[in-house]
């Protein structure tokens, strides 16, 4: 346990602990408190909706730092995150549909209404199982890592990288939305799955079940993040970020790329499936539009704004974006597309650090003034 | 990784000295109809330092890639220390034999430190959660301490690798090859791009690391060659013209003709 905990002190400099704790605070205590305890009339009060609205950006965050993982510190470039959030998001979203059971329109004690619709007669096999919980975890967690072990070993064992692996993973996103529109996969076609009940016995349209998936969400949100933040500090980290800078020359080192590359995208992976599942309990439905490509690069996007290759950045920009994404659309909701693809545009040409590294370098900038200003000080 | 075991080991005991380290017999690369290595043989004694020279273009560097994997030949054996066929393996699993190269343009990772890519470089298990859990010991510790004071870089041990000058990259590729540890080390053009001074010293550091390793150095500064005071071999056109010391190489009238005559 002594080197463990040692290991895991120093996987944050003393503020990045500070910065961490206050954080975890502010999401994990603050918020819940602000709209449990404080009455609704008060200016103080958190609307749930609010604080649901919070848990979503959460779980992008999660998403977030799952490609950043990637693509910020080995260089892989998925533009098909979107495929294992989806996937994680279904399975938890099958373990919702059968705790409905008689309580749906048809009434069917086993079958989605979906299935009822499309005249089926018995529960297809891959449906079995996802009435008990935690097997729905972990296939939350399995089936998107299973699916990039999969797909990385054919693209990294074939040595496909930089915008090739990019475009093909597109392609990957793109195929999962068209299969999971089928009617006859029995995800429920292009409606998806929704209308759910309850989760473990607690009503999802209570407020207290909504605030504790909030919590549960900040909570892994913290989580994921110390465990990326272990495996970039360790020296496998070193390792993907030598991949990222020369990968041919990893490989006259010794170490095997396509193993490196293979575990931290099933690793990223299993993470988004995570995300995923947290999400869709929360936003009450999951279709195949989480499918759809544009999505996918939206996450690039975040990630970029907040920081490439900070895990902090890219869960902050994945909250910012979200955020300015929630009130745009409120606002003016056609020019929502518009404003994003100039922040993208923007972030590239002007801060290609991101939020993060204008953060920086400000910092740097107001220490050096500050050095300069002592220094003159005390020759005068 | 389990090397040894599936690394393919040829049945037939050909006639290869024990003392041979690496051992090219008919070696033939093409690309697109260009004929990059025409039949090249080569053998490379166990501690020895041989110096490759030869034309642009003679096929030095293709040499080197066949070795390390990067390039399958289309005839020829390439063999390794105990008659290990190194055509049957990749860049990775030719590395974790025993050999390790430095490229002609010096590439170290420039987001690490000096010391960070030291690290990366050190002799250890390879495999992936190993590297994710280990620590670096106290006794790995010391030897990147010692290889930096080797390669003379121990005032930059916390500096990005990408701010070295040149010659300072150059040298941390050394270093690198060294706490790698390997069997024979080939070091393709080190010299290259460096002031007389830091030459000079590279020179020394050779000397210094041939007393304990086999390496096979390719480049075409003649000075450089001279004063490696090694076994030399000549390339032209993707063949060995002349092998010996300095005297005779220089007044072969091939390697003349070679260098001269055009």
């Amino acid at each position: 346990m002594g080197p463990l905990s040692s290991r895991l002190f120093a996987l944050e400099s003393r503020r990045g602990w500070t910065v961490f704790m206050g954080l975890a605070a502010v999401l994990m205590v603050v918020v819940p408190v602000l709209n449990l305890a404080v009455p609704e009339d008060s200016w103080l009060h958190v609307p749930t909706f609010w604080v649901t609205t919070l848990g979503k950006f959460l779980c992008f965050a999660m998403l977030a730092l799952a490609l950043d993982l990637i693509w910020g510190y080995a260089g892989i470039l998925s533009l098909g995150h979107g495929a294992f959030f989806g996937l994680g998001g279904y399975a938890m979203g099958m373990y919702l549909m059968r705790q409905i059971g008689e309580r749906s329109v048809y009434g069917h004690p086993e079958l989605p209404d979906f299935m009822v619709f499309l005249n089926w007669k018995e529960l297809p096999w891959y449906w079995y199982g996802f009435d008990n919980f935690a097997f729905a975890v972990l296939m939350a967690m399995l089936v998107p890592g299973a699916l990039a072990f999969v797909f990385g070993w054919l693209a990294f064992r074939s040595r496909i990288t930089g915008v090739y692996f990019s475009i093909i993973s597109q392609a990957m996103v793109f195929a999962m939305m068209l299969a999971f529109f089928r009617n006859e996969m029995g995800f429920g076609g292009n409606n998806g799955l929704t209308d759910f009940k309850d989760l473990l016995g607690f009503d999802l349209s209570a407020s207290t079940t909504k605030v504790g998936l909030y919590v549960i969400s900040a909570l892994m949100l913290g989580l994921v993040y110390l465990l990326c933040r272990y495996v970039v500090t360790s020296k496998l980290g070193r390792v993907l970020i030598a991949v990222r800078d020369a990968e041919s020359r990893v490989r006259f080192l010794g170490y095997s790329v396509t193993r490196a590359k293979l575990f931290v995208f099933t690793l990223s992976a299993m993470l988004a499936g995570i995300a995923g599942a947290l999400y869709v309990p929360q936003v009450g439905i999951i279709n195949p539009g989480e499918f759809t490509p544009a999505k996918s690069i939206e996450v690039a996007i975040w990630v970029a704004v907040g920081g490439r290759g900070t895990l902090f950045g890219a869960a902050a920009g994945a909250v910012a974006v979200n955020g300015a994404k929630s009130l745009l659309t409120g606002i003016a909701p056609e020019i929502w597309l518009f404003f994003l693809g100039a922040l993208f545009i923007l972030v590239t040409l002007l801060m290609p650090r991101g939020l993060v590294g204008v953060v920086r370098q400000w910092r740097e900038r107001r220490a050096i003034s500050k050095a300069s200003h002592s220094d003159s000080h005390v020759s005068a | 990784m389990s090397l040894p075991d599936s690394s393919p080991v040829l049945p037939e005991p050909h006639h290869i000295a024990p003392e041979t380290l690496l051992y090219l017999d008919g070696v033939s690369v093409s690309f697109d109809g260009f004929q990059a290595l025409n039949s090249l043989s080569l053998i490379i004694d166990r501690g020895e330092m041989r110096a490759i020279i030869g034309p642009n273009g003679a096929g030095k560097t293709t040499m080197m890639d066949v070795v390390t994997g990067r390039t399958r030949p289309d005839q020829g054996e390439v063999l390794f220390a105990d008659r290990i066929d190194l055509t049957a393996l990749n860049e990775t699993e030719i590395a974790n034999l025993g050999i390790g190269r430095k490229f002609q343009k010096p590439t170290v990772f420039e987001n690490l430190t000096v010391f960070e890519n030291l690290s990366l470089a050190l002799k250890a298990d390879r495999r992936i959660l190993t590297v994710l859990f280990s620590g670096i010991s106290a006794e790995q510790t010391e030897r990147i301490e010692q290889a930096l004071e080797t390669i003379r870089l121990t005032a930059q041990r916390d500096r990005a690798a990408g701010s070295l000058s040149h010659g300072q990259k150059q040298w941390l590729e050394i270093g690198m090859l060294l706490v790698q540890e390997p069997d024979l080390m080939l070091l393709d053009e080190p010299v290259a791009g460096m002031t007389d001074a830091e030459t000079e010293q590279t020179v020394e550091l050779l000397h210094e690391i041939s007393s304990t390793h086999s390496l096979v150095v390719v480049e075409h500064d003649m000075n450089f060659v001279r004063d490696l005071d090694c076994r030399i071999t000549v390339l032209d056109e993707g063949q060995v013209i002349a092998e010996g010391p300095m005297d005779a190489i220089q007044s072969d009238p091939r390697v003349i003709e070679v260098y001269l005559g055009r």
